[in-house]
Formats: C-alpha cells, sequence, structure tokens
C-alpha cells in the first residue's frame, strides 16, 4: 500500500516551526510509517512533486520566489496547512510592513554596510512590498498558528490528515 | 450597599434569573453563573461597549446589543450564546487582529494578554481579512511606562481607569473610526502630561501589551488586573 505524501516548504521564516515538527521526539517515528516526507528542507527533493496529500508551509511571502512556490505547492497539493504565526499572521517577518521596502533595503545594505555598500539585485529573489500571510495568495485549509505550534498540535492535526479526515478544531493561540 | 431597586426576572437561554432593575445584561447574566466574553469591560469602571464582544441577542427578533450597556427590563428575554453570537464574536476579535500590529510572538504581554487569549478562547487561528499593517507611534518618554499604539484595541480602560479611579484624566481617545487613537492630553508626549501622576493604574488595566512597564522582555508583562478592578470598585483606594 502506498503511503500518503506529506511534505513541508520554508518560506519567510525562522525554521522553529520545522523545529517544532522534529521536536515530536518518538512520534516522528510513527509519523514516518504513516507518510513519506516526499519534499521537505529536511529531504534532498530538488522539485516539488505531484500529488501530495499534505503540505505544510512554514513562514510568510515575502518575495516572488515564495508567492511561486506557494503557488506549486498548492496545485499539487491535496491538503495545505499554514503552519506557524508567520504562515498565518504574517508575524516576524510582516514587522518591516509599516516601513516601505526601499527605506529597509536602504537602511540594511546601504547604512548597515561596514563595506561595499550595494542592494543586491543579481541571483537574489525580488522582494515583494510586503510580507503577507500565504492565504491571501492561495487557499489554506488549515492554519496552525503559533511561535512555533506545539509539537502535539502538529502531530495531531497530521494523523488526522493523513488519513483524510478533517482534524477537530483544537485549542490553539498565537504567538 | 443596600439594593433598593424592585426585584424582576429576565430570560437567559430561556431559563428564568431573578435580578433587579438597574442592573446591566452582563451584570445579571455573571451573577447567575454565565459567563459572557468582554475586553472593554473592567469590573469597577463604567461601561462604554466599545468592543462589543459581550453582544447577545435580546427580545424575539434576537436584536444585537451589548451587554455591558444594556439594562435588564422585567420579561426580557436574552440569549447570550448561539451560533450567529459565536461567529460575530470571531469576526469582532479578527478585525481587531488585523487592524493594527498584534505580533504576540514578540510582546511583552505575550501569554498574558486578554486578547490573545480571546481569540484562543473562541477559536480564532486566522483573519480572514488582509492585514492593514499600519504605521502607529510608540512613545516611550514617560520615564517608567511605554504605550505602544501597534497593539491598542481602543478598549478606553486606561482613558476610564485614569478618569474614573484615579482622577487624573490624562487620557482620551481622538479622531474617529480607523484613525482612533488613545493620546495623553492634548496630544503631547506622555512625559510632557502634567495632569499624570505616574500611579500605573493605565497600564495595570490594559489588556494587552499596549501599555506597560519598561524594560520587561518578551512575556515579562504580567498585568495586575484584579488589583486595578479592586481599586476601582473602591473608588479612591490607592494601588
Amino acid at each position: 500500500m502506498n503511503k500518503p505524501k506529506l511534505a513541508t516548504i520554508w518560506l519567510d521564516g525562522c525554521s522553529g516551526c520545522h523545529m517544532s515538527l522534529l521536536d515530536l521526539d518518538e512520534g516522528i517515528l510513527s509519523l514516518a510509517q504513516k507518510a513519506d516526507l516526499v519534499y521537505s528542507p529536511l529531504v534532498d527533493a530538488t522539485e516539488f512533486p505531484e500529488g501530495v496529500d499534505v503540505t505544510l508551509v512554514e513562514g510568510a511571502v515575502s518575495s516572488q520566489e515564495d508567492a511561486a512556490r506557494l503557488r506549486i505547492v498548492r496545485a499539487r497539493s491535496r491538503v495545505v496547512v499554514a503552519l506557524g504565526d508567520c504562515a498565518t499572521t504574517g508575524n516576524v517577518p510582516a514587522m518591516r510592513n509599516m516601513q516601505p521596502l526601499s527605506r529597509i533595503l536602504q537602511r540594511v545594505y546601504i547604512e548597515g554596510a561596514d563595506t561595499s555598500p550595494v542592494i543586491p539585485s543579481v541571483g537574489v529573489p525580488q522582494l515583494l512590498g510586503q510580507a503577507r500571510p500565504p492565504r491571501e495568495f492561495v487557499k489554506i485549509d488549515l492554519h496552525l498558528p503559533g511561535c512555533p505550534p506545539h509539537p502535539k498540535a502538529i502531530l495531531a492535526a497530521l494523523e488526522e490528515l493523513l488519513q483524510g479526515r478533517a482534524p477537530r478544531p483544537a485549542e490553539v493561540k498565537f504567538g | 450597599m443596600i439594593q433598593k431597586t424592585k426585584s424582576i426576572s429576565i430570560r437567559i437561554q430561556g431559563v428564568l434569573v431573578p435580578t433587579r432593575e438597574g442592573k446591566t445584561i452582563l451584570e445579571a447574566a455573571r451573577e447567575a453563573g454565565h459567563t459572557i466574553p468582554t475586553l472593554c469591560h473592567m469590573d469597577g469602571l463604567r461601561d462604554v461597549g466599545a468592543c462589543r464582544l459581550c453582544i447577545v441577542e435580546v427580545g424575539g427578533s434576537g436584536r444585537l446589543a451589548p451587554a455591558c450597556t444594556t439594562p435588564v427590563q422585567e420579561g426580557l428575554s436574552v440569549i447570550i450564546h448561539s451560533p450567529r453570537l459565536a461567529e460575530y464574536r470571531r469576526l469582532i476579535v479578527e478585525l481587531l487582529l488585523a487592524e493594527r500590529n498584534h505580533l504576540c510572538a514578540v510582546c511583552v504581554c505575550n501569554n498574558h494578554c486578554e486578547l490573545q487569549a480571546m481569540a484562543a478562547s473562541l477559536g480564532v487561528a486566522s483573519v480572514r481579512f488582509p492585514y492593514r499593517y499600519p504605521a502607529l507611534a510608540v512613545d516611550l518618554s514617560q520615564e517608567r511606562y511605554v504605550i505602544d499604539h501597534n497593539r491598542c484595541i481602543l478598549c478606553s480602560r486606561c482613558v476610564r481607569v485614569c478618569a474614573e479611579v484615579e482622577g487624573a484624566h490624562v487620557w482620551d481617545i481622538m479622531g474617529r473610526g480607523i484613525h482612533s487613537r488613545v493620546i495623553s492630553e492634548m496630544d503631547q508626549p506622555w512625559a510632557e502630561a502634567a495632569s499624570c501622576t505616574r500611579c500605573g493604574k493605565c497600564v495595570q488595566a490594559c489588556p494587552t501589551g499596549a501599555l506597560a512597564e519598561k524594560g520587561r522582555a518578551v512575556e515579562e508583562m504580567v498585568k495586575l488586573t484584579d488589583a486595578v478592578a479592586l481599586a476601582a470598585s473602591r473608588k479612591g483606594a490607592r494601588l
């Protein structure tokens, strides 16, 4: 029998949500038996595969590359889960949103540079004017807020989703 | 205090509840052991119906009214919990979260915030509206306290505790609608507000991290809300 396919993607976040996923202790063994991790910062796959059952999205959408990757995730996943506060509210990446992008780049790459002050433009993704939560770009099936979400909350949701069931609303909180 | 008001009965969720004239629906419901969610209400302070979380369905038509400012009447029938009310209450919390910059993860009041707890208890896991991310000021001029407008929900508990309990009336709300903002005196830096006694009741009454003690790191600001409510209930008492 083919196991359900699980994927995770890391957009503009600190990877803390992925750390919380790894923090499942022995739960990660049972998760490994129940699903194949087909794409993730934790595995080697370079291209997001077709026919994924559940994808966890960490992070806000801060660049054109983030938005493009998120759209591929949505098109190729049955269930898309926003994992953590950055993927729910924008959170820390969105703290730049009150300033114009040009002001941020000026502050960091020109005023903040010890040597060779230049705003990078080649080989790096074009930043969006604001970091925004994924649900403003694609349909999100479930939000698991938290900074980071509790490992048990992630596991509880995954166990239901991987079997094709909607998870019971759990006690969740921002922050 | 001896109550000389008339004894009446109202129906809450269809059940007859004894109460007295002059009470609000919120008071009558709480005395009967019911819970109605509130953010702008604080025991001892005059109610203003700012947050709208306590909306209830009144009468047969199900008209919506804030429980904190609606007086009871003989024979009044009130629904305090229904799927419709739950949905509106979630909507209100989502609008509050989208309106300013509530970043729980980096807030001094993380895990001690009434707005955060309210979102959790109502099952708000995300916000359906686009976040506004407005550019709002932080006033650090005062020596002991800070006001961060990013986290303010305009409940006006600071305004009322200062005016009604401390008797200083440093705070007010200026502007209208989305442009409303808490100001000290005539919209000047807090440190220049000569009427401020530095008592800190506003800080302790604030339900979020908008008013906080200086020098607190993330999660460190635990408010003495009960102490202020007690002081408010015995007007004139000092913290």
